[in-house]
């Protein structure tokens, strides 16, 4: 059973309380179709724990099947250090037909952010390293493809659909809230 | 399922289809560490692919100087249409004639599906096998454990 390697800690973005009970993450690439699919299963499961659940994304670009993927995270990396990873993050999936540069740059517009921004940032690899570290941190981790999802720490090996995940999350929260 | 080669075991020696018109042998790695993935077939879906994975992760794999080679039942035009279209850089190799042949050795096939299973080897310079791994056919095994077996062997021979 694969474990997670490097717990999620404050270099992540992450959505939920910090106290949550069950964490899920996921490592994934903008341009994998499957990610694009997942993610408004990933939200439906989030609106369905509420409180109980933190969400935590962490990029892995299969560059040599997706030309776009590795710049499409440095954008979200981008927008994440003005806080507007989510938005950005979301806006990426949603638009995964026409990804490339001219999406990238009205995308952080739309934000209210600089293009020239992104341009540098793109040019010199600003974000490189941090998506280069959530890669590695995969791959040590056994991360077998994208989207692949680790709940507290343990790698999910389900469908990334919203039954099996909703019903695995369940089913260790009540295990995490039974009396020792 | 199979009973694949334990570690300490010498790697059987092969000579197999890399091309079309090429030929690739084990020995030829000799000095090296070599990791071989038996894996059922090319062309399954692409995001959880583990050949595609392994493309991705193979700079890792060199900084232990360690080759992958990829083994499957496929032929060598079919592999070679597959490399293509992933951009896969590393060898495939076609167990294709007699079928199976080599993965039998390596207690990898599975006679009653006629295909390699998912079956990961860590072989050292010397061409002994240093770890071993079969997974459940249906889940793509990654890529920790074959890191964990390079880094062990690296610590090992130092």
């Amino acid at each position: 059973m694969a474990m997670l390697r490097v717990p999620v800690n404050s270099n992540d973005h992450i959505q939920g309380p910090d106290n949550a009970p069950m964490t899920l993450l996921e490592y994934g690439d903008y341009e994998c179709p499957y990610c694009g699919r997942t993610n408004p299963v990933v939200r439906r499961v989030q609106r369905y724990f509420g409180p109980r659940l933190r969400f935590a994304y962490r990029h892995f670009p299969l560059t040599e099947i997706h030309q776009h993927s590795e710049a499409a995270a440095e954008t979200a990396e981008y927008a994440g250090a003005y806080g507007r990873f989510w938005e950005a993050h979301d806006m990426l999936f949603e638009n995964q037909d026409c990804l490339g540069l001219p999406l990238f740059f009205a995308g952080v517009r739309s934000l209210g952010l600089a293009e020239q921004g992104l341009r540098d940032a793109l040019a010199h690899g600003t974000f490189a390293d941090k998506v280069r570290r959530d890669f590695l941190s995969g791959v040590r981790s056994g991360v077998n493809g994208t989207p692949t999802f680790f709940i507290n720490n343990r790698r999910y090996d389900e469908p990334p659909d919203y039954e099996p995940l909703v019903a695995t999350i369940a089913a260790q929260l009540e295990y995490a809230s039974m009396p020792a | 399922m199979s009973k694949i080669l334990a570690p300490g075991t010498s790697a059987p020696e092969f000579t197999l289809r890399v091309t079309p018109d090429q030929d690739l042998s084990l020995s030829e790695f000799r000095g090296r560490p070599v990791i071989i993935a038996f894996y059922p077939a090319d062309w399954s879906p692409v995001c959880g692919d583990q050949m595609t994975l392994y493309n991705q992760i193979r700079p890792e794999f060199h900084k232990y100087g360690a080759e992958v080679l990829g083994i499957s039942v496929d032929g060598a035009w079919c592999h070679q249409a597959y490399a293509r279209h992933n951009h896969i850089h590393f060898p495939l190799l076609a167990d294709f004639h007699p079928k199976g042949a080599v993965a039998e050795k390596y207690g990898a096939y599975r006679e009653q599906d006629g295909v390699c299973e998912r079956a990961l080897f860590v072989i050292d310079r010397n061409g002994i096998i240093f770890w071993s791994y079969l997974s459940p056919i249906a889940v793509n095994p990654g890529a920790d454990g074959i890191l964990d077996a390079l880094e062990s062997l690296q610590n090992k021979e130092k």
